[in-house]
């Protein structure tokens, strides 16, 4: 089983990416599961998503504890949320930030990887929404999905124009990240 | 059967389920935290994709007393609620059941204030019962789905007519996306006959409902209420094995079992929390240890018998419970488990834990702490009851 744990704050559609991943993973032949860490849903608060993926159906319901991959939307996050809790040496930590890895100093063997996913966001998109555009890269970085399901998935969800520039923001994501796997 | 999933959110499949159904009326009251259950119905009925009468009421005691007036009239009913919307419900529960009203309800079981907290326990549903419904509770998605055509088929069974509440975990359950079959209209006509009662209200034939009953009739409406329960019991089974022969899914019929034959430590437990437990069992299977579960799927009627027979082998019995009845310290399952052996030859010790309460998360670590102080039973020490998951710096 692989576990993924999103860092988002309210109204950047983390709930959003996590559900798109789990339908991407099950077109892709995976068992997949995706819930909020509960809360109070406020714009701008942090927000927490998680995704469950497996060959088999999946029936551990708790929160996530020790992710092997961690989907960080918002850099502001890591001053303020220990987004690197429950990391494993394997896993990853993928970050939106124009910055490089170097730049963020946090307890964890994981690595971390980086993405300015809110240029990508605008130059495709046209609007600072990054959730799909990093679920993309996610999806470069970790090989676990293909990119077709992923923005099959997005499409469905987002039909007609709004769908396909998201693609588009996928696609460049994927291709840009799967170099970093 | 993968080839027919799809990945859709926890309401929004027990929505499809209820339309394929075909219910007559709906009746909700859209306060938060309600679900996007009666959400999407609703936008199945705006949208022409179900007959229905769609009634948005101003409060859940309305919503009850809408089905109630509805159900009397020969229509097939349905409502979903959650926490104090369903205590709101309170008083009419006892008249859907006295009136021997068949509705269904899905409750998404949400904790109750003060102090005010949305996520998920099951103090609501337990809470209600003695109200007279019967209540299933579903482990997964796809099992609080395909609860709501097997409950219309128990309700409205002639021998039963009794309202029925299809209890899954909020949050959960209900906001949860995996993936599930969505129930096929075609399979669901066959196994679902439509509603026809023998007795409805009827402007044309005038007959009263729930008309007074002095103290040489009352108990026996009560009896006759308990007497249904008691078919209940069987075609709550016959109902799981019909459904199983139609759609290809079993979950137990009143209880099921997960590595239970040679266990000494059993586990039982209701709801969501159903399948952490069985993989924590296979964890610790691999280890050696003698762990087994016995769901419990319906906790009214209550299947004492079926119990006592599960349990014949246990060494010792552990009892999760997402309440508590403050003053008796246990929560509901726990006392009945142990009521239900007191006069009987299977006496084995219960011990009753409470946890999960207003949404605290239920880890595979916090479910093998709690097995590692059953083991103490053979050395003597016992635990009567307590929380399983208490912050000690906070109590």
């Amino acid at each position: 089983m692989k576990e993924i744990r999103i860092h988002g704050r309210g109204g950047q559609g983390s709930v959003t990416a996590a559900e798109l991943l789990a339908v991407a993973a099950f077109e892709d032949g995976k068992y997949s599961q995706a819930f909020p860490a509960f809360g109070v849903e406020r714009r701008g608060a942090p927000v927490t998503a998680f995704v469950r993926l497996d060959d088999k159906p999946i029936r551990l319901r708790s929160q996530i504890y020790e992710p092997d991959y961690v989907i960080v939307q918002d850099a502001t996050l890591v001053d303020v949320v220990d987004v690197a809790r429950g990391t494993k040496p394997d896993g990853f930590i993928l970050i939106n930030t124009e910055k490089s890895p170097e730049h963020f100093k946090m307890e964890t063997k994981a690595s971390i990887k980086t993405l300015d996913a809110t240029k990508l966001a605008m130059d495709f998109i046209g609007k600072p929404i990054v959730n799909t555009t990093l679920i993309g890269a996610f999806a470069g970085v970790s090989g676990l999905i293909k990119p077709e399901s992923i923005k099959n998935a997005v499409m469905e969800r987002f039909p007609g124009k709004v769908g396909e520039k998201n693609a588009a923001a996928i696609q460049a994501a994927y291709d840009m990240m799967e170099a970093h796997r | 059967m993968k080839k027919r999933m799809v990945v859709v959110e926890g309401s929004y499949a027990v929505a499809h389920a209820v339309k394929v159904c075909k219910p007559h009326v709906i009746s909700a009251y859209p306060i938060t935290p309600q679900t996007h259950i009666v959400e999407d119905l609703a936008q199945f009925a705006a949208d022409g994709e179900m007959n229905c009468e769609y009634m948005n009421v101003e409060s859940e005691f309305s919503a009850i007393s809408a089905l109630i007036g509805a159900s009397a009239a020969g229509a097939r009913t349905y409502s979903s609620t959650t926490s104090q919307g369903l205590a709101l419900m309170h008083e009419a529960l006892f008249n859907a059941s006295g009136m021997r009203l068949p509705i269904v309800m899905t409750v998404v079981n949400r904790a109750l204030s003060a102090p005010i907290n949305i996520w998920n326990d099951q103090q609501d549903s337990i809470s209600q019962r003695d109200t007279g419904w019967i209540q299933l509770y579903a482990e997964d998605v796809q099992e609080s789905a395909d609860m709501t055509p097997q409950l219309y088929k128990i309700a409205e069974d002639e021998d039963i007519l009794l309202p029925a509440m299809a209890c899954m975990d909020g949050y959960i359950l209900s906001h949860v996306y995996e993936p599930v079959i969505l129930l096929e209209q075609s399979l669901t006509d066959e196994f679902l006959p439509d509603y026809s009662p023998e007795f409805v209200l009827d402007p044309k034939n005038p007959m009263s409902f729930g008309a007074f009953a002095d103290p040489s009739t009352y108990t026996e409406f009560r009896y006759k209420q308990e007497k249904a329960m008691g078919v209940a019991l069987k075609r709550i089974e016959e109902v799981a094995w019909e459904f199983s022969e139609k759609y290809g899914r079993y979950y137990g019929g009143l209880i099921d079992g997960y590595m239970l034959d040679d266990a000494e430590i059993v586990i039982m437990a209701m709801g969501s929390v159903i399948g952490t437990i069985k993989d924590t069992i296979d964890m610790l299977r691999k280890e050696g240890e003698s762990v087994g579960l016995l769901k419990v799927r319906s906790f009214r009627p209550f299947p004492a018998d079926e119990i006592r027979k599960a349990l014949k082998n246990a060494k010792v019995v552990i009892t999760l419970d997402k309440n508590i009845s403050v003053g008796k310290n246990e929560g509901a399952l726990c006392t009945e488990v142990k009521a239900c052996m007191y006069n009987r030859d299977v006496r084995v010790p219960v011990i009753g834990f409470m946890l999960g309460h207003g949404g605290r998360d239920i880890p595979v670590s916090t479910i093998v702490k709690m097995i590692n102080k059953a083991k103490l039973v053979e050395k003597g020490i016992f635990i009567e009851s307590e929380f399983a998951d208490l912050r000690e710096d906070l109590a």
